[in-house]
């Protein structure tokens, strides 16, 4: 027994648990991996029966996510033979390179419309949160109450007159309606992180900044922001994860122009039959940043997924 | 120059009344910051909100901008409380929601005791089983599709594999009795870890004298777990259900993309038979009292909940 505490479990126990922790980590990630590894499989390995382990990769699914492709004629094959190795995988097919796919322009939506969103949501957010915690505001618990309760809206619900009303002044499927909407779904998200993030910075350190002559607008971007950069750039993250990951709004109010990723990375399998291989590459881009923001954000996860509810 | 002079002035005064001249009053500087995300929440939440009770109460048609709008009072309210396809629906939620919760509950939970056996090398474990639930969704709803397919599906292959039967001989989501459970098992599969991280931090906040004190009085380990783990990390357990409850009684992108509220409606969840009043028949008065019932529903239930979650939070 460990002298620190008698409450510790026994050595025995720990293997046990430990054993059946990585146990289910492993289960947990089969799926993650799984499609990772579809994405570098050929079409004929990914329908393969029974599902094959190992296999030789191919930039297949890549091509054909980035790629629009037509089947041409056995002279006008010969007669252009291809030019580099995408266009030669194209070419073992059959088939020739048409133009690019919208999958570019849909992530590039996506980066555009998520930036954008989460710079104005923590950038309002962070003011907000500023006076929420400092002064004293009227009806300060129902104005916060009121932010959250903007979430317990189903999106479906909120989006009919959201729907009516870009139609009216001309909003629908553009950057700017997205981001303003992303906007206020993730203000309430921004406010109570922020206020959480701020409420534990000490008053001292901004009523020293006043005494020595700061306004309170200077004690704020001057003291107050730097102590707070941790909890900035993690509830950015969380912003810029929802705004990336939304779905439901996306799908109902943009078509054309201003589309993002999710509602069209499911349509890639429909394009050529059934392209899991392509499916797989363009979901393993889309996922792969918000892998690595979750590993970096770690410590603040708690925090940002209860709005700050539960810190640890 | 000038600014010196005024600089040299504000500290030579005494530092409130330097602060009332050279900057806004803290109101002031209160109001400026509040009012942007206010007047934003107000256009895009409260408007629309109050643009739905009106329409709720007409028989609009969004595709029809022209045609005249009646008045028609309650009749929406009417018809879709006595609608069959409704209860339907509302009991495909429900079997979702419940069974969601159960299994998160209960696997998050032990995992959560398991981590906290702290082991070495948790962190890593903790951050492996974390990452599904940071997806996006609807992608997730989208890739399980291929790993449900009946016979190239790895679900199906590891499954047969596991009770020695046909992967080809079941589909998850075609069959109208496993359907309902295949967006149960991808739910499970996404939020557990949400349930398990907030357990963690619930296990992590009893603090050690607690069961030294109850080793001194000879608890049974069993009776230890019962009156000291269980009770302390019961608010964290009912908060964790709160969040899922919420959003699992909104859920659409996760489950559209997944069986499409097929095969018939049995995995027709409430957002998606809304999506469907709305803008696929256009039924936009129809819809809107459909939406207001939903949120009066979520608000309502989740109000009593929380009056729940206070009273075990006092004990």
């Amino acid at each position: 027994m460990s002298k620190s505490s008698i409450s510790e479990p026994t050595r025995q126990f720990k293997w046990i648990a430990a054993i059946l922790v990585a146990f289910y980590s492993l289960v947990t990630i089969m799926p993650l991996l799984w499609i990772v590894a579809t994405g570098f499989k050929s079409s004929a390995d990914s329908i393969a029966y029974p599902p094959k382990i190992t296999f030789q990769p191919s930039l297949e699914g890549y091509v054909n996510l980035f790629t629009t492709q037509t089947r041409q004629t056995k002279e006008f094959m010969a007669a252009n033979p291809p030019q580099n190795w995408y266009e030669e995988i194209v070419h073992s097919k059959g088939m020739v390179i048409a133009g690019p796919s919208r999958f570019g322009e849909r992530f590039l939506n996506s980066t555009i419309i998520g930036f954008g969103s989460t710079f104005l949501s923590v950038f309002l957010g962070t003011m907000a949160a500023y006076a929420f915690s400092r002064f004293r505001v009227p009806l300060k618990d129902d104005l916060l109450f009121f932010i959250l309760s903007t979430r317990m809206m189903p999106p479906i619900a909120v989006a009919i007159p959201i729907f009516l009303m870009f139609r009216a002044v001309g909003l629908s499927d553009t950057h700017a309606g997205m981001i303003l909407l992303y906007t206020a779904v993730n203000l309430s998200l921004s406010v109570w992180l922020l206020k959480g993030f701020i409420d534990e910075i000490p008053r001292e350190y901004e009523e020293a900044a006043l005494i020595d002559g700061y306004t309170r607008f200077q004690a704020f971007y001057k003291v107050v922001l730097p102590q707070a950069a941790t909890g900035i750039a993690s509830t950015a993250i969380f912003c810029l994860i929802f705004a990336w990951n939304e779905y439901a709004f996306a799908v109902l109010l943009t078509s054309g122009t201003a589309q993002t990723a999710p509602p069209f990375i499911p349509t890639i399998i429909g394009v050529a039959g059934q392209d899991w291989p392509a499916m797989a590459a363009g979901a393993t881009i889309f996922l792969l940043p918000v892998m690595v923001f979750t590993i970096l954000l770690r410590r603040h996860l708690l925090r940002g997924i209860t709005f700050g509810a539960v810190r640890k | 120059m000038a600014n010196g002079i005024i600089e040299r002035a504000a500290k030579s005064t005494p530092a409130p009344f330097a602060r009332k001249i050279k900057g806004l009053s803290d109101r002031a500087i209160a109001w400026i910051f509040i009012t942007p995300t206010i007047i934003i929440l107000l256009a895009v939440n409260i408007f629309p909100l109050i643009w739905t009770i009106w329409l709720s109460f007409t028989n609009y048609k969004a595709n029809r901008p022209n045609a005249d709008v009646k008045w028609i009072g309650l009749r929406n309210y009417e018809r879709i409380l006595t609608d069959s396809d409704i209860w339907l629906t509302m009991q495909a939620t429900a079997h979702f929601l419940i069974w969601t919760l159960v299994l998160q509950v209960l696997i998050g939970f032990a995992l959560a005791w398991l981590i906290n056996q702290k082991f070495k090398g948790n962190d890593l474990w903790t951050t492996i089983i974390v990452l599904p639930m940071m997806l996006s969704p609807a992608v997730v709803g989208n890739f399980w599709t291929f790993l449900y397919q009946p016979q190239i599906g790895l679900f199906n292959y590891v499954f047969a594999f596991l009770t020695q039967s046909d992967p080809t001989s079941f589909s998850m989501i075609g069959d109208v009795a496993l359907a309902p459970w295949s967006i149960v098992i991808v739910d499970t599969w996404m939020w557990t870890p949400f349930v398990m991280l907030i357990c963690l931090a619930g296990l992590r906040s009893i603090p050690d004298y607690i069961y030294e004190a109850a080793e001194c009085d000879r608890a049974s380990k069993w009776r230890q777990f019962w009156t000291i783990t269980v009770p302390m990390v019961l608010p964290f357990l009912m908060l964790a259900v709160l969040f899922r409850g919420i959003e699992n009684f909104k859920m659409f992108d996760l489950v559209v993309q997944l069986t499409g509220g097929g095969p018939g409606s049995t995995t027709e969840l409430t957002s998606i038979n809304l999506k469907r009043e709305a803008f696929e028949k256009w039924r936009t008065g129809y819809s809107s009292a459909y939406a207001i019932i939903l949120f009066v529903t979520v608000f309502g239930l989740a109000s009593i909940y929380v009056k729940a979650l206070n009273k075990v939070k006092e004990r």
